[in-house]
């Protein structure tokens, strides 16, 4: 029976907010405000946070990417004509990486270079990554078609190589190119298969599997194309000489993946002169980019909590008004009969209908903003159930909140009082 | 005037026994009632009568359950209601009461129906019931047809005869009437007062306020009433 007189005091709260629309619209303007920007803020936020997390969580939260970096003193001295710049890891820094370590469970070295590639009459500048079929464990990519490198690639020193689905297209790779010839520089690889690409930049970690990555097996890479690379750039000639350019290791824990970090960093300054090694933990930057999140999700909660406040000071300014505007029914009604609680509730569930449409309106609002964002600005946007769930329950809430003191200011009321009221 | 308060049969539904209702007005306290000793029969019809000042809307405020004594007693189908809480009082007004007033005191954003309904609602009706009984109600006070319409659709007559459908809604043991032709041409109040008429000749028990003599002819008592006492009893008393 109580459960019916809710239901029926919900309409008739309907029919009072319908009987005063423009009253009723602007009453409700701050939570539809309020709410809409919530909404709006929280899948904005959402969306551009998803990405950069997205993008980490792709190089393996128990990795720990190494990689050569140029010194800041080498720098300055490549102005020297014809100078070599010899920097980076090494292959024994690779050994004694993956030999020290009782927490590593795998480590990968990677080679780059750019090399002038054709097949066929297709020609194009690819970016060779040699490295070992560990690779295709630690950073897992989907084979479109043949298969990725093998341990008997490796043993053989076969000249195979994996193509990347982007560079692939572009070069007019297809499934049916699995088994023909690539030309790479000035030797001959076999395609043996092509994987899925995972392009972009995740802060500041360059992802070694880029969108025309050609994968061959390390020692062939090596034995082929040496460990110099030269390049011309206008008036000079910059030689380097690189031994790996990056190391990938995978870690048994993600509790290990700090303390393991730490470690190769100590054992790597014992053996570098200068710093010309960078350690990326994708783990950290997780927990910075969660952090941020959340830091941003406070600072959005308190600019949602502001407006609300204010949304609701507003319904409780109105709802006092219509309180005194109708002191003489809330005398009618206690006279038939209605005790206190049954005011303060009829009352408060006319707040919370006002409050929950104006949320319902707001989240209208908000879902509509993110869209009109991601289709002109081309941002990403993701709208989760939670973020329109959460301010429909606040919106609800401040009804709730604000409606009670009106609400027992009505109970208050004194029939005799009332029913002489004009 | 204390020779009724002995009788204490089963046809009484209402005595006060030396009710006093005493108002604080700053430093002054005002006798509103100063020991009243009074008992109504049920079914009877009654009229309180006074000049202003004289304590009869503080007699109809008590007796409708609406205001409690300062002291004295109060029963009510020899229930004692002196002491009960707001939400007993509204439990017994609820149940009990039906009220009409001078300025009709209709809720104007409801519909006739819902208006005469407001009283099976609080006491948890549910709708296809109520409204039945609505119509009922509406065609006993001669409004059928009238159910849907607003208040501030209907004449003063057509409003009064809604809020006596609307005090019949919980069948009352006593209906209140406070100047209830206070508002209406003098044709209009006849008609009401016939309705009035006809429910007491139903049994139902009435308790009329009024200042106007050849309205309060209508009823078989008629209560004088002066500072806060009661002056004189006219009628088959």
């Amino acid at each position: 029976m109580h459960q019916l007189r809710v239901v029926r005091n919900i309409w008739s709260g309907i029919e009072n907010l319908l009987l005063h629309k423009l009253r009723s619209l602007l009453t409700m303007l701050g939570i539809v405000f309020g709410v809409g920007s919530v909404v709006a803020m929280l899948s904005v936020g959402e969306g551009a946070s998803k990405e950069a997390l997205d993008q980490i969580r792709k190089l393996g939260s128990n990795n720990i990417i190494v990689s050569s970096v140029k010194a800041v003193e080498d720098e300055a001295s490549t102005t020297v004509h014809s100078h070599m710049s010899i920097y980076g890891l090494t292959y024994e820094d690779y050994a004694r990486i993956a030999e020290s370590f009782s927490t590593i469970t795998e480590a990968v070295p990677v080679k780059l270079m750019r090399k002038e590639s054709r097949l066929g009459e297709r020609s194009m500048e690819l970016r060779v990554v040699g490295t070992t079929p560990a690779w295709f464990e630690l950073v897992p990519r989907p084979t479109i078609a043949g298969r990725v490198l093998v341990a008997e690639d490796q043993q053989g020193q076969s000249a195979v190589a994996v193509l990347t689905e982007f560079g692939a297209r572009k070069i007019l790779a297809t499934e049916h190119t699995i088994g023909e010839f690539i030309r790479i520089g000035i030797d001959v690889f076999k395609v043996v298969g092509i994987v899925q690409s995972e392009g972009g930049q995740a802060g500041n970690i360059q992802i070694p599997d880029q969108e025309v990555d050609v994968y061959i097996p390390m020692d062939v890479a090596r034995k082929y194309f040496g460990d110099v690379v030269t390049r011309r750039t206008t008036g000079s000639r910059e030689r380097e000489l690189v031994e790996l350019h990056q190391i990938m290791v995978e870690v048994d824990d993600a509790e290990n993946v700090e303390s393991t970090a730490h470690a190769i960093e100590q054992m790597l300054e014992r053996f570098h002169k200068k710093k010309d090694y960078e350690i990326s933990v994708p783990l950290a930057l997780l927990r910075q980019a969660e952090a941020t999140k959340r830091r941003f999700n406070i600072v959005l909660g308190s600019i949602a909590g502001i407006s609300l406040l204010v949304g609701g000071i507003g319904i409780m300014n109105i709802m006092l008004a219509t309180v005194t505007e109708r002191t003489r029914e809330i005398g009618i009604r206690r006279a038939i009969g209605a005790k206190r609680n049954q005011i303060i509730s009829q009352f408060l569930i006319e707040t919370s209908v006002l409050s929950t449409i104006g949320g319902l309106i707001g989240i209208g609002f908000g879902v509509l903003v993110p869209v009109v964002i991601t289709h002109f600005a081309g941002m990403p946007t993701v709208i989760t159930p939670e973020s329109i769930l959460l301010p429909l329950f606040i919106s609800a809430g401040v009804g709730l909140i604000f409606g009670l003191y009106p609400a027992m200011r009505a109970a208050k009321v004194d029939p005799i009082v009332a029913l002489r009221h004009e | 005037m204390d020779n009724q308060s002995s009788s204490n049969s089963d046809a009484e539904i209402i005595r006060l026994d030396n009710a006093q209702k005493i108002y604080e007005m700053g430093k002054q306290q005002v006798r509103a009632l100063a020991g009243v000793n009074v008992s109504f029969e049920r079914g009877s019809f009654w009229a309180i009568m006074g000049p202003s000042g004289s304590g009869k809307s503080t007699m109809m405020n008590i007796l409708g359950c609406l205001d409690r004594l300062t002291s004295g007693r109060y029963f009510l189908e020899g229930q004692d209601v002196s002491s009960i809480n707001d939400d007993g009082l509204s439990e017994l007004r609820l149940r009990h009461l039906g009220f009409i007033f001078q300025s009709f005191n209709l809720i104007p954003q409801l519909t006739v129906q819902r208006n005469i309904e407001l009283p099976l609602y609080y006491l948890g009706w549910d709708a296809r019931q109520s409204a039945e009984r609505a119509q009922s109600l509406a065609y006993r006070v001669g409004l059928e047809g009238r159910l849907g319409h607003r208040p501030t659709e209907l004449s003063g007559g057509q409003m009064q005869r809604v809020a006596i459908a609307r005090a019949l809604a919980n069948d009352p043991d006593i209906i209140f009437a406070d100047e209830p032709t206070g508002n209406l041409d003098t044709a209009t109040g006849e008609q009401i007062l016939k309705v009035l008429d006809e429910l007491s000749e139903h049994g139902k028990t009435i308790i009329m306020v009024t200042h106007e003599k050849n309205v309060a002819a209508h009823a078989r008592q008629q209560l004088h009433m002066l500072d806060g006492l009661i002056e004189r009893i006219d009628g088959d008393y």
